[in-house]
């Protein structure tokens, strides 16, 4: 068993990570969630669903729903994660008063997502700190995700003036950016509190590109269930896919194809080459460097037309569905697949050379928007961004699935946790996703078949799946109605840990480095704003 | 030195940029308003203000692309600009999300005329797989950019290839060009 305490009971899930779920009561929330941080643990996601009974029958007298509302109340799901695995906690809340206790106290990232819980669902944390509308700005009323809500009846528009914390003294002013950002990036807002160049503060406003994800899943089938699991955050498209068919194997108890499972970590390594390329050119862009963003940006074409060419998409979207795969590899495309690494491997190890002797880059990288361990630690701080700070994670060492188990993956973490470190940790995982690669082609010798697609799911079912995407690990969860449908779908994205982190990072940084610093994070706008 | 092995690489790297694709009339939703003068000075120098109003940032990741050297769009004269004020052209990705339904009007507001708005991607177009028929029957999403403001052009795809969003580019425009 993961963790012990009187009233709980764990029993473990199917599938492919090590994965435990139980029942608790909501007063045992904190005391549980307290010695999984203690033992060093973190937690991955927070949500609810509406478990109420179907309702609004024609004809229904208003006291029996009542009756039936008290019974079948609403719940609140907690996943989190120590050395030994995913532990999914699930509590049943009252349907007139849906209140669970706050825990953003033990693990400050709860914060927003107890805020967004209640945007979407009505329940809500005892005694939070922050009631703050998260992911609601005032364009509709109600709760979207209860199951009798009405979107043409609920719509408003009036936009809510959103309290920003005030920073007073003398010279201090405010710097507002967004939604709309200079660059080719996703919308949100920034609130700098500055006295002449320097940040004292910076806080986040989040949920512009809130499109109703979660409330779409439930209206969708399996199938195409993972095509939007797939557009959750599409540059980690192939995480999102992963996760989801991950959690939907997991209800259903089946274990995909050998062959599947090897295309999958090919797909994900290849995901986070793309990503990693991309990422590093643009920090050469960020430090006025464009040498860095041509050579690297071309190198990234380069992955993607590889991609398009053996797979179908330069993105590799649709390729991974619950039960398989929709795309093989044989024995030519192999072969231009290890070309592509010896090219990527020559000529990233230039770079990484111009990179490091490169004075003035070096100058704005080290010590710029610095996350130090300790404070990475209590902000549960996760993914590339987390390891740069000295947190050991990573699913594909800790909850080796599947084929890498096989693999033996090396994890890169440093200590300094700036940009400088964000970089390094970039170009390391890059050499080790490329060394990945060649073995996983290795092993695709053996034919097979790459799908065995699923139908339907098992009713009234729970399942979860996490893969470690290239920006941090990607969770979904899957609860199935009574007939077998998808009554809740949570897609949760690293960026919900990561985004608190970033308003520490630029404390006492100066006003222009924060495109550099926020680019080296790189965190999900539309992931977490789902 | 860095500067000498810099140098090394670029003459090694070469040149990457292919020709650019042609202009398609069948992209174009709204008949060409513009004045031939003014779309002769547009060819010669596009200045572009994208807008994420909702997308899942696949269709942006492609947009970035055309900076990349194989596409080169910067050659063409075409560059993408921080503000609306200094933009002749929107382009607009996502199903718009009614969180950014009154930035994308402001962008619009902003941007001076005579303007062009390029819808990219199947969920600009039509709401893609966020809202099927393209109508505002999300809760969240006010469905394609067209439900918001004025679209001359729609390019397709998820999300759709650089070439593809250039050549919605060069459509709206009517510019016809070489390298």
């Amino acid at each position: 068993m993961p963790i012990t305490h009187p009233d709980l009971h764990l029993t473990r899930l199917n599938g492919a990570i090590p994965a435990w779920f139980g029942e608790i009561r909501p007063g045992n929330l904190p005391p549980i969630c307290q010695s999984v941080a203690d033992g060093g643990g973190r937690l991955v996601a927070l949500w609810g669903s509406d478990t109420r009974l179907p309702l609004l029958q024609a004809g229904k007298a208003a006291n029996e729903l009542r009756r039936e509302f008290q019974v079948n109340g609403f719940a609140l799901h907690v996943a989190l994660v120590n050395e030994a695995g995913l532990i999914c906690l699930s509590m049943a809340l009252d349907a007139e008063q849906p209140v669970y206790p706050d825990i953003s106290r033990i693990f400050p990232a709860a914060a927003r997502m107890q805020r967004a819980t209640y945007d979407l669902l009505g329940i809500y944390a005892h005694e939070g700190r922050d009631h703050r509308k998260w992911v609601r700005h005032g364009e509709w009323h109600g709760f979207p995700l209860r199951k009798d809500f009405n979107a043409a009846q609920n719509h408003i528009s009036e936009p809510d003036a959103y309290p920003f914390v005030q920073v007073e003294g003398q010279g201090v002013h405010e710097i507002p950016v967004g939604p709309i950002h200079a660059g080719i990036i996703e919308p949100g807002h920034f609130r700098f509190s500055v006295v002449g160049e320097k940040v004292l503060r910076l806080e986040e406003r989040l949920g512009y590109t809130h499109k109703g994800i979660e409330k779409r899943f439930e209206s969708m089938s399996l199938q195409q269930g993972a095509k939007l699991a797939g557009r959750v955050s599409g540059d980690s498209t192939v995480a999102y896919a992963w996760a989801y068919a991950m959690a939907a194997e997991s209800i259903a108890a089946v274990t995909p194809p050998d062959r599947a499972l090897w295309l999958r970590a090919l797909f994900l390594e290849r995901e986070r080459i793309a990503n990693h390329l991309g990422d590093l050119g643009d920090l050469g862009n960020d430090v006025a460097l464009s040498f860095g963003f041509a050579q690297f940006w071309i190198l990234k074409e380069q992955v993607l037309r590889n991609n398009a060419a053996l797979f179908g998409h330069r993105y590799l979207m649709d390729k991974i569905i619950p039960g398989g795969v929709t795309a093989d590899l044989m024995e030519p495309g192999k072969s231009t697949l290890r070309d592509e690494c010896t090219l990527l491997e020559r000529e990233v190890r230039l770079l990484r050379g111009i990179y490091e002797e490169h004075a003035g880059m070096q100058d704005r990288f080290i010590a710029a928007g610095r996350v130090e361990p300790k404070l990475a630690a209590q902000l549960g701080l996760c993914g590339l961004a987390g390891r740069a700070s000295a947190q050991a994670w990573d699913a594909r060492v800790q909850f080796a699935c599947a084929p890498y188990d096989k693999l033996d993956v090396q994890m890169e973490t440093y200590r300094n946790g700036d940009v400088a470190a964000r970089a390094i940790v970039r170009f390391d995982e890059l050499f080790e996703s490329l060394r990945l690669q060649r073995e996983i082609l290795d092993h695709l010798a053996y034919g097979g078949t790459c799908a065995e697609p699923l139908g339907k799911l098992p009713g009234d079912g729970f399942g979860v799946g996490m893969v470690e995407g290239w920006r941090g690990e990607v969770l979904v969860a899957i609860h199935t109605g009574a007939n077998g449908n998808l009554a809740r779908v949570h897609p949760h994205d690293p960026s919900w840990q990561n985004w608190p982190a970033l308003e520490h990072a630029i404390m006492g940084n100066i006003v222009p480095d924060f495109p550099l610093i926020n680019k080296s994070f790189n965190l999900s706008y539309s992931g977490q704003d789902l | 030195m860095p500067i000498f092995q810099i140098i090394r690489q670029i003459v090694r790297t070469g040149i990457k940029t292919e020709a650019p694709p042609q202009p398609d009339e069948a992209l174009r939703v709204e008949p060409q308003r513009l004045q031939e003068e003014i779309l002769r000075a547009f060819g010669g120098a596009l200045s572009i203000r994208q807008v994420d109003a909702g997308s899942c940032n696949g269709c942006e990741l492609e947009i970035r692309a055309l900076n990349n050297a194989y596409y080169n769009i910067e050659g063409l004269g075409i560059k993408f600009t921080a503000s609306p004020r200094h933009a002749d052209m929107l382009l607009v990705t996502g199903p718009v999300s009614r969180h950014m339904e009154i930035a994308l009007k402001r962008a619009y507001d902003a941007t001076p005329e005579p303007k062009l708005v390029v819808a990219i991607g199947d969920c600009g177009c039509d709401g893609g797989l966020f809202a099927p028929d393209g109508a505002c029957e999300n809760y969240a999403s006010c469905g394609k950019v067209s439900n918001v403001i004025p679209v001359d052009v729609v390019v397709s795809g998820c999300p759709p290839t650089p070439t593809a969003i250039l050549q919605g580019i060069l459509t709206a425009i009517g510019a016809q060009r070489s390298i």
